[in-house]
């Protein structure tokens, strides 16, 4: 195996994802296949070469900082999925 | 002829001639998709009461002969864009109560003309998947034979589009999601250049890949509504600044002379023997049109597919963090801290196919591996980037199959993700390079499924391929072949 259980574990907290035994089990398994995939990349010489983080040259975009109309209060709170007129509720942080 | 069976410039000569309304023609398509859908599932939601409003803008529009190339035509928009005040999932459970607070601007440049919105069409949650399985909404059915699938991820778009319920869609295209569910449905479907569409308000999956395109039943049709959506928008800071061209203006050019590339690469052992007869057809129709064929090479197209899964994951794990409870969508009951909330609302919101992609590019770029995978990809990218920059020195277009077979059946690939990765082989490549491809049908199997032709452009020259396109369409019948229902 390429990625150890303990690994895949890891990663899942990573991502903030709760698996359980069967889907853990299941996601090494098919991450072990997919990287012995990837794995064919080391076939090429990569030396000197520049990465490509996005195909379009880009500077800074820059623009004017000026006030633009925005979402109301009510509007930003709207999809809220505990309705709190004040803002986005959430589980007790500090005990 | 049924109205829902016109093409986009018919319909409009019919709505500027007085001869039909807008609200007609969109009755005619709710009535259309009421009869069809429960065959075919592309739509998650159909907007019947702001279509009939939005149709009635457009005929007072029309009366007051103020329309534009879109007003009162009816459009179905894939259910990744943010329509305001319209419930948009992604195709996912964590956002199925996620009423969008504003429109994407593909969606406000539509309504600035008063097209007519039916609905928010199917697709593979956060457009990850290549036959629209994985959806949280119920497969899509291909119309062709509603045993197979339409393709993916904008299945719903090209479904819709073959099935007569809309006369045009818009879909995003990340690694061949317009282009591959257009071609196994007989339809066109553009991917523009990256930085051609704002991407403004489209749910993102991969944020340097993903492309806004247009799907319709022919290529005048598709010409149109990119004509509608593309250009620069302040809103995207990587769309690009440049003047777009009248597509419609040179769609009829004459071709001769034009030099179309063969990829070897793309014409491989394992390529489906009825998808190669109708390419290397085409091949013939160009070489009688006055086109130049020449064998070309792109060296690393075989690394292409591991290089995409690796940087599309890498960047969906970091788009999709924000899907966590607090603000929006799926929050789970079951939680006692704001950490297991998180990881709860994830596990219940996000369906498998997501979690796999979520949890392989949190691997790619985690401490350790980020230099073996993610950097290797992006130094993988830049080698398939060159191969186009250099073969477009030599020929204008390449010709490639879409899709190495006809559309599969349901249910074959969807245990088998890395099979199921590697439907994408052709319409991969185009995604790392940037460039612009076209998806037209060129065909159908011996079982009566259709085959589609991709023509691949320079960056930012989408205007060839329109005309490129075009020309074969004036030659053959394929794109007049409709699927019975």
């Amino acid at each position: 195996m390429k990625i150890s259980r303990a690994e895949v574990e890891h990663v899942s907290r990573l991502a903030r994802l709760t698996l359980t035994d069967r889907e853990l089990d299941a996601m090494q398994d098919e991450m072990d296949k997919f990287l012995g995939y990837v794995e064919q990349l080391n076939q090429l010489d990569t030396e000197g070469i520049v990465p490509t983080a996005h195909v379009v040259p880009m500077e800074n975009a820059f623009r004017k900082d000026e006030v633009q109309p925005g979402f109301t209060r009510e509007q930003a709170l709207a999809n809220a999925p505990e309705p709190d007129p004040a803002g986005f509720r959430v589980p007790r942080v500090i005990e | 002829m049924k109205l829902y069976d016109l093409t986009l410039t018919e319909l409009r000569a019919r709505l500027d001639n007085r001869e039909v309304s807008s609200v007609d023609v969109t009755r005619a398509f709710l009535d259309r998709i009421a009869a069809t859908d429960d065959k075919i599932n592309a739509f998650i939601t159909v907007c019947e009461a702001e279509a009939l409003a939005a149709a009635k803008a457009a005929d007072r529009r029309i009366a007051a002969n103020e329309a534009g190339a879109l007003t009162g035509i009816p459009i179905a928009v894939k259910d990744i864009f943010n329509t305001s005040g319209i419930l948009t999932t992604c195709g996912s459970k964590i956002l199925n109560n996620y009423i969008a607070p504003y429109d994407a601007t593909v969606i406000a440049r539509l309504k600035q003309q008063d097209a007519v919105i039916l609905g928010k069409l199917n697709m593979d949650e956060f457009a990850m998947g290549s036959s629209n399985e994985c959806t949280a909404f119920e497969p899509v059915h291909n119309p062709w034979n509603t045993d197979r699938v339409p393709g993916g991820s904008s299945g719903g778009s090209a479904a819709s589009v073959a099935a007569s319920q809309a006369i045009a869609t818009l879909g995003t295209d990340t690694g061949g999601s317009v282009r591959q569910p257009a071609a196994h449905c007989g339809v066109v479907g553009l991917k523009p250049t990256y930085g051609r569409v704002s991407r403004y308000g489209v749910i993102a999956y991969a944020s340097s890949l993903d492309q806004v395109g247009p799907l319709a039943r022919n290529i005048g049709d598709c010409a149109l509504l990119l004509q509608t959506v593309a250009g620069f928008d302040p809103a995207d800071s990587t769309s690009v600044d440049i003047p777009v061209p009248d597509y419609s203006a040179t769609l009829s050019e004459d071709i001769t002379g034009l030099r179309i590339g063969l990829p070897k690469e793309y014409f491989i052992e394992g390529l489906d023997d009825d998808v190669r007869r109708a390419v290397d057809q085409a091949i013939a129709t160009y070489r009688n049109l006055g086109a130049e064929l020449v064998e070309v090479s792109l060296p690393h197209t075989d690394y292409a597919v591991a290089g995409y899964y690796l940087i599309a994951t890498a960047e969906a794990s970091s788009n999709l963090a924000r899907y966590d409870g607090v603000r929006f969508g799926l929050r789970s009951a079951e939680s006692d801290s704001l950490i297991d909330m998180y990881t709860r609302s994830r596990a219940e919101g996000f369906g498998i196919e997501v979690k796999r992609r979520i949890m392989l590019g949190t691997y790619a770029l985690s401490s350790g591996y980020y230099d073996a995978y993610y950097l290797k990809a992006q130094k993988v990218r830049t080698l398939v980037r060159q191969d186009f920059t250099r073969v477009f020195e030599d020929v204008d277009v390449l010709l490639t199959p879409v899709a190495p077979t006809p559309a599969f059946p349901l249910g074959e690939k969807v245990d088998d993700p890395l099979q199921m990765y590697l439907s994408d082989i052709f319409t991969i490549p185009v995604n790392l390079a940037g460039t612009c491809a076209i998806s037209l049908p060129c065909g159908f199997s011996d079982g009566g499924l259709p085959i589609g032709l991709q023509l691949i452009g320079k960056p930012f020259d989408e205007a060839t391929i329109l005309k490129t396109g075009y020309a074969f369409e004036q030659a053959t019948e394929w794109h007049k072949k409709k699927a019975a229902l």
